[in-house]
């Protein structure tokens, strides 16, 4: 059974056509990289999975898009629910103008959870799965924004963890980080992997290398290949894909 | 033309001047053998400096590409294939120095009559030949051409086979001149290695090419394939 399958997607900003087609299927406890140039449709086809290109005007799904094998764009479907097992991660860190705690419990929060000592054990837990415990415990009342950029992006990776989502999303999550905060993230992901299914938009070639199983090339909206990221990395079957990651493009 | 690019085919260009030094180091370990020429062994021992320079040289440009392009598919394939190839353009240039001291070793009054009964010089010739095609393969990207060099390998394998029973008989009919046929047996297995080097030269210039991996498969197979 996969986690994530989407079947003849085609997505429209307006009249133009930003993906054509996507057939694409996401086993779960998996990490799968989405890569291509820029405007290729990667980070739109990512944001499919929580729906958050609702939030943009005049814009048109066509096929289905399957999480647990149930069509998330159905009539019906609960958008609110969705997110809940759908947790995302920006490029840049954007922590909430709250406290390092109240990020973290601000989804436990707006999901009706009032049990004071319930939020404080999963905001600790979940700080220390993504493994900045120990940089923050004794600041947790402290603002958010006074942590560094790759502390931030964790407490935001905390902060969709909270809610304990079945999938994350992640676009660019690094590209802002240097590399030390980057190699925390990619190492985390890495170890998230266990109770996630993960999907990293990412323009580092390398970092789609270290963090993933799986590799979408993504080329003007197409899906040109999909396979095992060792595969694509090492004898990748269309040209197109190998022009790309080995830098020779157009 | 992409920075690595240029790398590339800086790292080609020397790996094709390695490779032609090292068949000129062979080609006159094989006539200093023919003539016996110690001068010209010489010469050969001397030039293996040189093979291992350029052997050092290789492996540091590797390195070097390895760790600031961070190479991915044919690029890859095409370093990892350079990485072995040189390694076995290093040993094939010690096989051709090990020849050359085998002729500043023997005696004068070496019988030349071995040379033909053994097939000495088929094979030397055929060894030759092998190293030259499957850099020619290299340089022209022709996998059929370095596919060429498995039948090839064969012919040196035969002669390889066949040379016991031919030594063995020398032996018992000169047994007051046992050394050179021993010595020669040696030349004979080092010539048998250079097939073997470029025989799997060519399955590193297949890898790079159609990333197919030929090493430890039967022949059948590899025709095939």
């Amino acid at each position: 059974m996969y986690k994530i399958e989407s079947k003849n997607v085609d997505f429209f900003y307006g009249a133009s056509q930003a993906l054509k087609n996507i057939n694409l299927a996401i086993k779960p406890n998996t990490v799968t990289a989405l890569i291509g140039p820029s405007g290729c449709g990667k980070s739109t086809y990512l944001r499919l999975f929580n729906r958050m290109n609702d939030l943009i005007d005049n814009t048109k799904i066509g096929g289905q898009v399957l999480i647990d094998g149930d069509d998330i764009y159905a009539k019906g479907v609960n958008v609110d629910s969705l997110r809940k097992e759908v947790g995302m991660v920006f490029q840049k860190p954007n922590p909430f103008p709250k406290t390092i705690f109240e990020n973290v419990a601000y989804g436990l929060r707006v999901n009706g959870i009032t049990d004071k000592k319930f939020i404080e054990e999963r905001v600790e837990e979940t700080i220390k799965q993504v493994v900045l415990w120990d940089e923050v415990k004794d600041k947790l009342k402290k603002s958010a924004f006074e942590l560094s950029g790759g502390q931030q992006q964790r407490l935001c990776i905390a902060r969709a963890l909270a809610i304990q989502p079945s999938i994350v999303l992640m676009d660019e999550p690094t590209s802002a980080l240097d590399p030390i905060s980057t190699s925390k993230v990619e190492e985390l992901i890495y170890e998230l992997k266990a109770k996630y299914t993960i999907v990293i938009v990412t323009h580092n070639m390398q970092q789609a290398g270290r963090v993933s199983d799986t590799t979408a090339f993504f080329y003007m909206g197409e899906l040109v290949e999909y396979d095992n990221t060792k595969t694509i990395f090492t004898n990748p079957k269309v040209e197109r894909t190998q022009n790309y990651i080995t830098g020779r493009f157009g | 033309m992409s920075h690595l690019d240029i790398e590339l085919q800086q790292l080609k260009a020397e790996t094709i001047k390695m490779w032609t030094l090292v068949n000129l180091q062979l080609s006159k370990a094989k006539e200093a053998l023919l003539k016996l020429d110690k001068d010209l062994a010489r010469e050969v021992i001397l030039g293996e400096r040189r093979v291992n320079a350029w052997e050092l040289k290789i492996d540091r440009d590797c390195e070097n590409i390895f760790a600031l392009f961070n190479p991915v598919a044919v690029d890859l394939r095409f370093v990892l294939a350079v990485l072995k190839i040189n390694n076995n353009l290093e040993r094939t240039g010690d096989i051709a120095e090990s020849i050359a001291k085998f002729v500043i070793n023997v005696d004068t009054d070496f019988d030349k009559k071995l040379l033909e009964i053994t097939r000495a010089v088929e094979m030397y010739d055929g060894a030759l030949f092998m190293m030259e095609e499957v850099l020619e393969a290299f340089d022209k990207l022709d996998t059929a051409l370095a596919r060429k060099a498995f039948q090839q390998d064969e012919i040196l394998d035969d002669i390889n086979v066949k040379v016991n029973t031919v030594i063995a008989d020398y032996i018992k009919n000169h047994p007051e001149n046992i050394e050179p046929p021993l010595y020669l047996i040696s030349v004979i297995r080092k010539l048998e290695r250079v097939g073997d080097q470029a025989k799997n030269m060519a399955e590193e210039i297949i890898f790079y090419i159609e990333a197919k991996v030929l090493k430890h498969r039967s022949k059948a197979e590899k025709k095939k394939e």
